[in-house]
C-alpha cells in the first residue's frame, strides 16, 4: 500500500525533532506536524535544558545552539516564611565547551532544533492540528486525521510527540487512566532587568547564569519554585501539584506572588518588568505513570509518555525528549527497513531506552519524585532543618552553645517528625539517589 | 507600580493568544450547577472560569494556555471537553 510519509511525527518539540531528524538522515519520508505557527510556540518549561545527548545528532551544537546563558552556578534553596538555607555550588568548568546545562527560551530551541530537521529533509507542517488517529480494521495505526481540509496524512508509524496531554496515546489506549495526582502545574513569570544588573546580583558574568531550586515557598502546596537567568531577564516560577493546589483556594498566581516577596527573592527581580507570564503541566511521576510505548504502528515520546524526570536535585525533561524522539526515530528506521512496522517491530524503541539513561534513570529514579512531593518532605522536614540552622549559628550568650544532636533531637519533636518517617524517607532517598 | 502587584489583566496582557472563533473548550452547565468542589476555579492559570451568583460557572477559552490543569482537576465526568485548539491558534510564546 502506498502512503504519503514513511513515518509521521506529531509534535515539533524536542523529542519529536529529534525524531524527524534521525528518520530524514536515514532517507526515510518524514512528515514532522506542529499545531503551533512555529515549533516551540506552545512550549515553556522550568528551566534548563542539559544538550549532552545533542553530541550524536548535532555535533559541536554549543556553537550555534540558541543559548541564553551557560549554567555555571546551581543553587538548592530550602525557604520558609522567615528563613532560607541554600547549597551554592559553582563550576567555571561548565561555563566553558562542552558546557553541562544553559537557559534558552523554549520557542528559540524548539524551533532550532526543527530547522535541523528540515535541513535533514524532513517536510515540517506547521498551524496543522492532529485531530485523531488512522487505524486499520486490525487496529493498526495508519496515518493521523488533521484539522486541514483533506488533511488526512497516512504513514506505516507515527511517533506521538504531541506533549503532556497526549490525546493520541490516550486515543490508542496506551494511558490506563488519568490521575491529577501524577501532574504539576508549572506557571512562571519572565521578567526583564538589564543585564549587568543581573550580573551584579547573581555573581555572574558573560554568559554564565544561575538556576536556583527551591522546596518550599509554594503556600502549603506540595511543589517548588525555581529562578534563573536569561541574558536579559530571570524567571521565577513555582510547580504546584494538581491535586493539592485544587483542594485549598490560592490561585497559582498568588502563590507565585508570594514567592517573589519572599526576602530571598525579591531583592533578586527587585524593579523588573514583567514581559511574559506563562503555564504548563508537567508529567511529574516519571516512571510510575508512563503509559504503553508502543502499539501497532504508533511509538510514543518526550512528555507524551511521561519522560519527564522530577527527583527533586534532578529536574530534567528537555534531554529525555530529545534522547527518546531520538531512538524512537532509529527504531522507526528499523521497522520501516525490516517491514514490521507492528509493536513486534518497534521493539528497538524500549530496547533503546532500557539501555541508555533514559529508562535507567527513571527506573533508579521512581520513587524519587512521590518523596520529593510528600507532605513530610514538603511541609515537616524543611522546618526542621531551618530551626535546626537557625540555633546553631544563633549565639544565645550567656548560655553556653547546645549541641548540634541535642538541637536536632528538639527541633525533630517540635516538628513532629517521627524517627521512624524519618528512617524510612532517608532510606528511600538512599536508593533513590546513592 | 511595582510588579509584585500587577492586576490579572496586566499579567495575561503580555502573552499572545491568536484566538480562534470555536471554544475549544466546552462546559456542561448542568453538571457544573452540581459542584461545590470548583477546582477549576482556584486551579486554572488563566483564570478562565468564574463561578456565578447563581451557582453555575462562566468559562472564556480565548485567554487559554492550553495547560489542561481545568479537566485534569475536575472531579466530574463529562463537566468539562477540552482539545487543542485550530492549528495556528491559542497561545503563542514568546520568541527573542
Amino acid at each position: 500500500m502506498s502512503t504519503d510519509f514513511d513515518a509521521i511525527v506529531v509534535g515539533a518539540g524536542p523529542a519529536g525533532s529529534c525524531a524527524a531528524i534521525v528518520l530524514a538522515r536515514a532517507g526515510k519520508r518524514v512528515a514532522l506536524i506542529e499545531r503551533g505557527p512555529f515549533a516551540g510556540s506552545k512550549n515553556m518549561y522550568g528551566g534548563v535544558v542539559y544538550p549532552r545527548i545533542l553530541d550524536e545528532l548535532i555535533p559541536n551544537w554549543w556553537e550555534e545552539a540558541p543559548i541564553q546563558r551557560w549554567v555555571t552556578r546551581r543553587s538548592t534553596m530550602l525557604l520558609t516564611d522567615t528563613q532560607a538555607l541554600t547549597i551554592d555550588f559553582r563550576s567555571q568548568n561548565w561555563g566553558a565547551p562542552p558546557y553541562n546545562g544553559a537557559t534558552a527560551y523554549r520557542p528559540d530551541f524548539d524551533a532550532w532544533l526543527a530547522d535541523h530537521a528540515v535541513a535533514a529533509g524532513a517536510v515540517l507542517v506547521t498551524s496543522t492540528t492532529v485531530t485523531g488517529l488512522i487505524r486499520h480494521t486490525n487496529g493498526a495505526v495508519t496515518g493521523v486525521h488533521t484539522d486541514r481540509p483533506d488533511g488526512d496524512l497516512t504513514a506505516p508509524i507515527v511517533i506521538a510527540c504531541d506533549g503532556v496531554n497526549s490525546f493520541l496515546a490516550k486515543e490508542a489506549g496506551l494511558y490506563p487512566d488519568v490521575d491529577a495526582d501524577n501532574y504539576t502545574l508549572g506557571v512562571k513569570e519572565t521578567i526583564s532587568l538589564p543585564k549587568e544588573t543581573i550580573d551584579e546580583r547573581f555573581a555572574v558574568t558573560d554568559r554564565e547564569g544561575v538556576d536556583i531550586e527551591i522546596l518550599g515557598g509554594t503556600n502549603g502546596v506540595n511543589g517548588g519554585g525555581f529562578v534563573y537567568t536569561q541574558l536579559d531577564t530571570v524567571a521565577v516560577g513555582v510547580v504546584l501539584k494538581l491535586s493539592k493546589l485544587a483542594a485549598q483556594k490560592t490561585r497559582p498566581e498568588q502563590i507565585l506572588a508570594k514567592l517573589k516577596a519572599h526576602p530571598a527573592i525579591a531583592p533578586l527581580i527587585k524593579g523588573g518588568e514583567i514581559k511574559e507570564y506563562s503555564a504548563h503541566v508537567i508529567p511529574e511521576a516519571g516512571y510510575e505513570m508512563m503509559p504503553k510505548l508502543t502499539a501497532d504502528g504508533l511509538m510514543v515520546a518526550g512528555d507524551a509518555a511521561a519522560m519527564c524526570l522530577a527527583a527533586g536535585i534532578w529536574l530534567e525533561g528537555v534531554n529525555f525528549a530529545m534522547a527518546s524522539g531520538m531512538y524512537a526515530g532509529e527504531a522507526a528506521v528499523e521497522a520501516i527497513e525490516s517491514g514490521n512496522c507492528n509493536a513486534s517491530g518497534l521493539a528497538g524503541y524500549r530496547k533503546r531506552l532500557e539501555n541508555t539513561f533514559v529508562l535507567q534513570d527513571h527506573k533508579k529514579l521512581r520513587h524519587a519524585p512521590h518523596l520529593v512531593l510528600s507532605d513530610r518532605v514538603q511541609h515537616l522536614y524543611p522546618q526542621m532543618v531551618a530551626n535546626l540552622v537557625e540555633r546553631m549559628f544563633t549565639v544565645d550568650n550567656p548560655k553556653p552553645k547546645p549541641g548540634i544532636r541535642r538541637i536536632l533531637k528538639q527541633e525533630r519533636k517540635r516538628a513532629g517528625v517521627k524517627l521512624s518517617d524519618l528512617a524510612r524517607d532517608g532510606w528511600t532517598g538512599f536508593r533513590s539517589f546513592g | 507600580m511595582s510588579q509584585q502587584q500587577i492586576s490579572f489583566e496586566e499579567r495575561m496582557a503580555h502573552s499572545e493568544f491568536r484566538v480562534h472563533e470555536r471554544a475549544h473548550i466546552v462546559v456542561d452547565g448542568k453538571v457544573c450547577a452540581e459542584c461545590s468542589t470548583t477546582e477549576c476555579v482556584t486551579a486554572c492559570p488563566a483564570n478562565l472560569f468564574v463561578p456565578t451568583a447563581a451557582g453555575g460557572i462562566v468559562f472564556n477559552y480565548e485567554q487559554c494556555f492550553e495547560c489542561g490543569t481545568c479537566y485534569l482537576v475536575c472531579n466530574k465526568e463529562g463537566a468539562i471537553s477540552w482539545s487543542y485548539p485550530e492549528g495556528g491558534h491559542g497561545i503563542v510564546f514568546q520568541r527573542t
